[in-house]
């Protein structure tokens, strides 16, 4: 088990495009990723789970993933989450 | 009855009345739910065939744009929330599939349309298309089916959904008549896509007619007819007949000369205010790109957009265009159009104050890494770049030193750009076209901007509800400036262009022509009519009625005299 800390800092926060762009970059790593808002778990992988997670600009987002790939998703989207730009 | 005409046209027919197949789900209890579960996975995969037919027919029928939104109904299909939330809800609670993909689909649906948030909502729609295709499957229900349409009909529903307009027959609908939706909705705009008149936002009518009974309908005016009479039927035939007529004629210009009847070509280009613009351009055939807006990159951003940014846009147009002509403006700013970021000052004359050019000239940081993405970009088409909001010869020479010093400093990069890069500046302040030809000896080639240059010689706040009768383009001092621009022009040898609305005016277009202009601008939809136009006008006869239009003392005057002499 990997994971780490990040503040969303774009203005859409993860809704509309960049929710989905990140299921789509998440869907490409082997290992189960969970995205934890306030003590509540998402699934990484589902439009739906981010989408009704309704993350915003300030929120702090612990992304944790479980496999083979673990540490190299978590950077990797971590990376994703600190480049958003919309 | 009278709706809101979303696509234009007349279409008539018989009604097509589509209503959504209520589908009634119970709840049953299960003893095994093994079988659940495979049913519903079975519904899955069934639904994901669909789905991807649905997709490979928009792509191929409407374009890749439209059809994108299958992908996201399939991600839907697939996503492991849902799913999950499904089969949890059959092994926990020992029921059917039908009852446990309606309940966890709604309440997703209900979460997202409780949340104030355009997009959101659009996805609730979505799942809401996605769940009622899957609760089909599993009911094993035909769908109402509007591929199998055989005669002329006009589809009258409460809402179509993409699913709807993808399996159409498009052969045999001729009108869609919809009790909600706007000018921007999914179809209207696909109705708008694929030629087909459509009328939105009638309340109850799916209650108000029958399936089979004649209706006509009127795009342009948002007029409907039921059950029309003989003379009605062949009032609005005839009008059908004259706009296919019409249609043919301009699709018969795809792929002809802009030449006028006398062998005078002009080029024909158009307005594009993004990079996906450019499609509509070329499939209206227009020969290049007379104006490209640089504001999409600077707005909807928290920030100034990179250089490389921006040089990924210009490049991506230039492409497309290959050795076609791809005017850039730089950022024009202020007036209208805000972008919060920069922080400009709210003004009491914003039309007459810090905008452009001139903000550009202030902030020359701005206006520098725009020039840099521009000329990287000219190394991969045809660039010119254009100035907008030009009033004096002194920003002009500001302006100009700026683009050679960011070729130097390109140079001194080794990063290659066009050296064969034209610049010109937007005519759109009276002072410049009354003084053209001091600016013609600077430049590489003018373009008219018709709605500024309106609004400034009239005096007219083109935004002011109130006074907008004022604002005529007819107008003869108008028609006079625009002559002053292209003889101004002219006497140096350089090209001049025009890019605003007055370009693709019916009327002024054989005037301009008669006139000498060299390009005409225009939006991508006005191009072939434009063409039709030139190919059918002589520009010397046009020449030998020019000093008579200018000389005629009202608007109204102009109107009627190019009715009667010039388009008869």
């Amino acid at each position: 088990m990997y994971r780490e800390e990040v503040v969303l800092e774009n203005k859409t926060g993860l809704h509309a495009r960049p929710a989905s762009m990140f299921v789509k970059e998440a869907s490409t790593y082997k290992s189960d990723i969970n995205l934890i808002k306030e003590d509540q778990k998402y699934n990484a992988k589902s439009i739906m789970g981010l989408l009704s997670m309704g993350a915003a600009k300030g929120d702090v987002l612990t992304i944790e993933a479980e496999g083979e790939d673990e540490k190299e998703a978590v950077n990797s989207l971590i990376e994703f989450i600190k480049n958003l730009k919309e | 009855m009278k709706g809101l005409g979303t696509s234009p046209g007349v279409g008539i027919g018989k009604i097509f009345l589509y209503k959504e197949v209520k589908l009634e789900i119970k709840k049953n209890n299960v003893d095994d739910f093994n079988l659940e579960l495979e049913r519903f996975n079975k519904s899955i995969e069934k639904a994901k065939t669909e789905i991807d037919e649905l997709y490979h027919i928009t792509k191929k029928d409407v374009g890749e744009k439209e059809a994108e939104i299958f992908l996201a109904h399939k991600m839907m299909l697939e996503d492991p929330e849902f799913i999950k939330g499904v089969e949890e809800k059959i092994k926990g609670e020992k029921i059917n599939a039908e009852w446990a993909v309606e309940e966890t689909a709604n309440a997703f649906i209900s979460l997202f349309e409780n949340i104030e948030d355009e997009y959101l909502k659009a996805r609730a729609a979505d799942l809401k298309d996605v769940s009622s295709r899957i609760l089909r499957i599993l009911l094993n229900k035909d769908s109402v089916d509007l591929l199998s349409i055989y005669e002329k009909s006009i589809i009258v529903a409460e809402d179509l959904t993409p699913s709807d307009t993808a399996s159409m027959n498009k052969e045999m609908v001729v009108g869609l008549v919809t009790e909600l939706g706007g000018r921007t909705s999914h179809t209207s705009i696909i109705a708008r896509t694929l030629d087909i008149p459509a009328i939105a936002g009638i309340e109850n009518i799916i209650d108000r007619v029958n399936h089979g009974d004649m209706i006509i309908i009127d795009g342009d005016s948002g007029e409907i007819i039921l059950n029309p009479t003989e003379e009605e039927l062949d009032f609005y035939r005839e009008k059908l007949q004259r706009e296919e007529r019409l249609k043919e004629k301009l699709k018969d210009m795809v792929g002809k000369e802009t030449k006028s009847k006398d062998g005078h070509k002009v080029e024909l280009v158009g307005n594009i205010g993004t990079p996906s613009d450019i499609d509509k351009v070329l499939e209206k055939d227009g020969e290049g790109v007379g104006l490209f807006r640089s504001e999409f990159l600077y707005m909807d951003n928290d920030s100034l957009p990179t250089e490389d940014k921006q040089f990924e846009a210009y490049k991506e147009v230039a492409m497309k265009l290959q050795d076609k002509p791809l005017v850039i403006r730089t950022l024009d700013v202020g007036g209208d159009k805000e972008i919060p970021y920069l922080n400009l000052p709210k003004e009491m004359n914003p039309f007459l104050g810090y905008r452009a050019i001139r903000v550009g000239l202030d902030r020359p940081e701005i206006l520098k890494t725009q020039l840099r993405a521009i000329y990287r970009a000219s190394h991969y088409g045809n660039i010119k770049i254009m100035f907008p909001m030009i009033s004096s010869i002194d920003e002009l020479r500001e302006a100009k030193s700026i683009a050679k010093e960011v070729r130097e400093s390109l140079k001194e990069d080794n990063i290659p750009f066009s050296d064969k890069v034209e610049i010109g500046i937007m005519v759109e302040i009276p002072a410049v076209a009354v003084h053209a030809k001091a600016f013609a000896k600077e430049v590489d080639f003018f373009s008219i901007g018709t709605n500024d240059l309106i609004q400034y010689t009239l005096a007219v706040d083109r935004g002011n509800q109130n006074i907008s009768n004022l604002y005529n383009q007819y107008h003869p001092a108008i028609l006079r400036l625009i002559k002053m621009t292209i003889d101004g022009g002219h006497e140096e040898g350089i090209w001049v262009g025009m890019c605003g609305e007055v370009a693709g005016d019916k009327k002024l277009v054989p005037i301009l022509l008669g006139m000498g202009l060299d390009e005409f601008s225009m939006s991508a939809g006005s191009i072939l009519g434009a063409r039709y136009i030139i190919r059918n006008t002589s520009k010397e006869e046009i020449k030998s009625h020019i000093d008579r239009v200018l000389n005629l003392s009202t608007a109204t005057d102009v109107e009627n005299y190019i009715d009667e002499n010039i388009l008869k």
